[in-house]
């Protein structure tokens, strides 16, 4: 590897993923990569490009579709000094590793009393447009919010997927990482250099006085179209991109609702038990209702993720349907407003034309 | 039958087989004891009776090889050479014990000696213990794992998952299945459509053998071939050995009572008990040595667990995540 540079480039999110994962197998022999197709010509949408060929096939593997013993094999492994990196194309999948994930990789450092550590890190997408459909859709992060022991991210962008992932792998814990498939082709300045993106710490991607709002995974980038457009109304809204789900950084969120007077929650998910019912209910919680913090939600309909793009298009928030709501929460007495449709349209949905 | 007979074992063999047989037998017979006092509060899965397997299997290991046991895990630990009082303080959930009093009886570790922690859900060691063959094979020395594991396990899908993928990286795993033909209360003629595990095993290129025969030096001799291979590199292979679970399912008791296994079979299973026959071969005088040596241990270990403390209230937040 050349020695890197301070100086930022721009890159896409998976290459700034696979950035991350080429530095740190190259500073820790420990560090592997497991999962189907991994090594194949498609690489995981390009994000393990030409590892194999840099690392050998001992460290970058194919594994058969078992992913309930796979997982335990990545636990094993983990336990026995490595760092795996176990990927699964969709995040559906990890529906099959709910055993091995909640009963051992979250558990055995403190069910074995300290003796044990899982540096385990599972990579997976979530699916979204072009018939995606009830199975390869579903972010199922907050199923493993709710499991002590489990980290779990869902970055937004490629500067910060690429300093997660390198916190990920240096991790002593099981991290479960989240991609969004619709921001793969986003780029962002990206420095060479490896870095970390401390977990437990949101950032706050827009500043504004009028409402706080909460973005998870892709939505931060809807969120901040819905910055862009209530702007044009007057309405300044500070968009809050918590990075982390577990450690969640609720003092960041809490302080900018307190300031602002209002917090809306915009989940790449179902609101039912999800990321947004534990952020309100923590902000329930801490803040007095004499403070008068108004408080709202957004996520999937409450249905499976249907595959025609019709209906689709209405199971998702999207950046109208986000704005006629925080607008409704800021001026609740004008009841008729919506946005211009075209002004609501997100670049990163263009690029991504299909088929799969 | 198996190929190979038994060996030809020595006095010193059979002096540190009884030995460890009879360190199992009567812990768990202690244990049982100490029950009703309420002294252990963790749900204990003994292995009275099944002691024979773990006790052969785990005499041809070198320290520096690896075990994975089950929630029934008792015998393996031992026989493994695990630390007893640590295990007996982690019975009694005090903070010395193996897994400072947070996991309990169905999750025995000591990584000192190379034992891996035990899950109480039926199979979920498997897996993990093939991560630590596969972490063995890139360490590229001769060191093994060996993972018992029970009939249920079979029934599982991970178990087939895993036998395929330490099949297809040919890694240095011995799998152990200890029949006591039951899962809880339910016989295996009610689970399983063909007895054949062999054919089920071999069907993903492992080595299989498989004994009903309770003989102690027949398990060693059997383990000891496999072992043996396996450090060559061959791949992992399988050991069916069948076994009698004396007590109940869960709890310090038997129960014939309920009549939901035949009494010939205990019947068979007692009069071939490896222990009884392995104290017959001792004379009195070296048994009666041995015997003393166990009970003092055992009694060591149970004083410690009574002496250490229990955790402090603070302990609950510890270890939820490793720094």
């Amino acid at each position: 590897m050349s020695s890197p540079s301070n100086t930022p480039r721009t890159l896409t999110y998976a290459a700034a993923i696979l950035e991350a994962v080429d530095q740190e197998m190259d500073r820790d022999p420990d560090v592997f990569v497991m999962g189907l197709d991994v090594d194949d010509h498609k690489a995981i949408l390009g994000s393990t490009q030409g590892l194999l060929e840099k690392y050998g096939p001992e460290r970058i593997f194919s594994t058969p579709l078992s992913e309930d013993a796979m997982t335990g094999v990545a636990i094993g492994a983990a336990m026995a000094g490595m760092r795996p990196i176990h990927v699964h194309i969709r995040m559906d999948f990890l529906t099959l590793c709910m055993n091995q994930l909640v009963n051992m990789a979250a558990k055995s450092h403190y069910m074995f009393g300290g003796a044990v550590n899982v540096p385990l890190v599972v990579r997976s997408t979530i699916g979204k447009s072009w018939g995606q459909g009830p199975q390869h859709s579903q972010a199922l992060y907050s199923m493993f919010a709710h499991i002590p022991g489990l980290k779990v991210v869902a970055p937004s962008n490629a500067h910060d997927a690429k300093g997660c992932m390198i916190a990920a792998i240096r991790d002593n814990n099981p991290v479960i990482f989240t991609e969004h498939r619709m921001l793969y082709y986003t780029e962002a300045m990206v420095p060479e250099e490896p870095y970390e993106i401390p977990f437990g710490e949101a950032k706050i991607r827009s500043k504004g006085d009028d409402l706080t709002l909460v973005g998870i995974s892709n939505m931060v980038v809807e969120c901040m179209r819905v910055h862009e457009i209530l702007a044009d109304e007057g309405i300044s809204v500070e968009v809050i991109d918590p990075i982390s789900l577990v450690p969640l950084d609720m003092d960041t969120i809490i302080a900018s609702a307190r300031r602002t007077g209002r917090l809306l929650v915009v989940d790449n998910a179902w609101t039912s038990c999800g990321m947004s019912a534990e952020i309100l209910a923590s902000a329930a919680e801490r803040i007095d209702p004499d403070e008068g913090v108004r408080m709202q939600r957004m996520g999937f309909a409450p249905t499976p993720c249907p595959t025609t793009p019709t209906l689709e298009d209405a199971f998702y928030p999207n950046p109208a349907t986000i704005a006629q709501k925080a607008y409704a929460m800021v001026r609740p007495e004008d009841k008729n407003w919506s946005p211009d449709p075209k002004r609501a349209e997100l670049a990163y949905q263009m690029h991504f034309k299909g088929p799969f | 039958m198996p190929e190979s007979g038994p060996d030809q074992p020595g006095s010193e063999d059979i002096e540190r087989l009884f030995r460890s047989l009879y360190l199992i037998r009567r812990s768990e017979e202690r244990i049982a004891d100490i029950y009703p006092s309420d002294k252990i509060k963790s749900p204990v899965h003994l292995s009275i009776g099944q002691e024979a397997v773990a006790v052969g299997i785990c005499d041809p290991l070198r320290p520096a090889d690896i075990v994975a046991g089950t929630y029934r895990g008792h015998a393996a630990y031992i026989a493994k050479g695990g630390n007893l009082p640590a295990m007996m303080a982690e019975l009694y959930g005090k903070a010395d014990g193996c897994a400072a009093g947070k996991g309990g009886s169905m999750h025995l570790i000591d990584m000192a000696n190379n034992i891996l922690g035990c899950s109480a859900v039926v199979g979920t060691n498997i897996p993990v213990a093939v991560g630590f063959a596969l972490k063995l094979k890139r360490d590229n020395n001769d060191n093994i794992v060996t993972c018992f594991l029970g009939d249920g396990a079979t029934e599982e899908g991970v178990f087939y998952e895993s036998l395929n993928f330490a099949a297809l990286h040919k890694l240095p795993i011995l799998f152990v299945c200890e029949n006591n033909s039951l899962a809880i209360h339910t016989p295996i003629e009610k689970r399983w459509a063909s007895n054949d595990l062999g054919m089920r095993v071999k069907g993903f290129g492992l080595g299989f053998k498989k004994t009903e025969d309770p003989d102690i030096f027949l398990i060693r001799s059997l383990a000891a071939a496999a072992i043996e291979r396996i450090r060559q590199g061959e791949g992992p292979e399988l050991i069916e050995c069948h076994t009698y679970r004396w007590r109940e399912h869960v709890g310090p008791n038997e129960d014939m009572d309920a009549a939901y296994r035949s009494l010939e079979a205990f019947r068979h299973w007692q009069e071939n008990d490896q222990m009884a026959r392995l104290a017959e071969m001792l004379g009195a005088d070296k048994r009666k040595t041995l015997q003393d040596s166990v009970e003092d241990e055992i009694t060591a270990a149970i004083d410690f667990a009574e002496q250490s403390p229990f955790p402090l209230i603070d302990e609950l937040h510890t270890d939820v995540f490793a720094q």
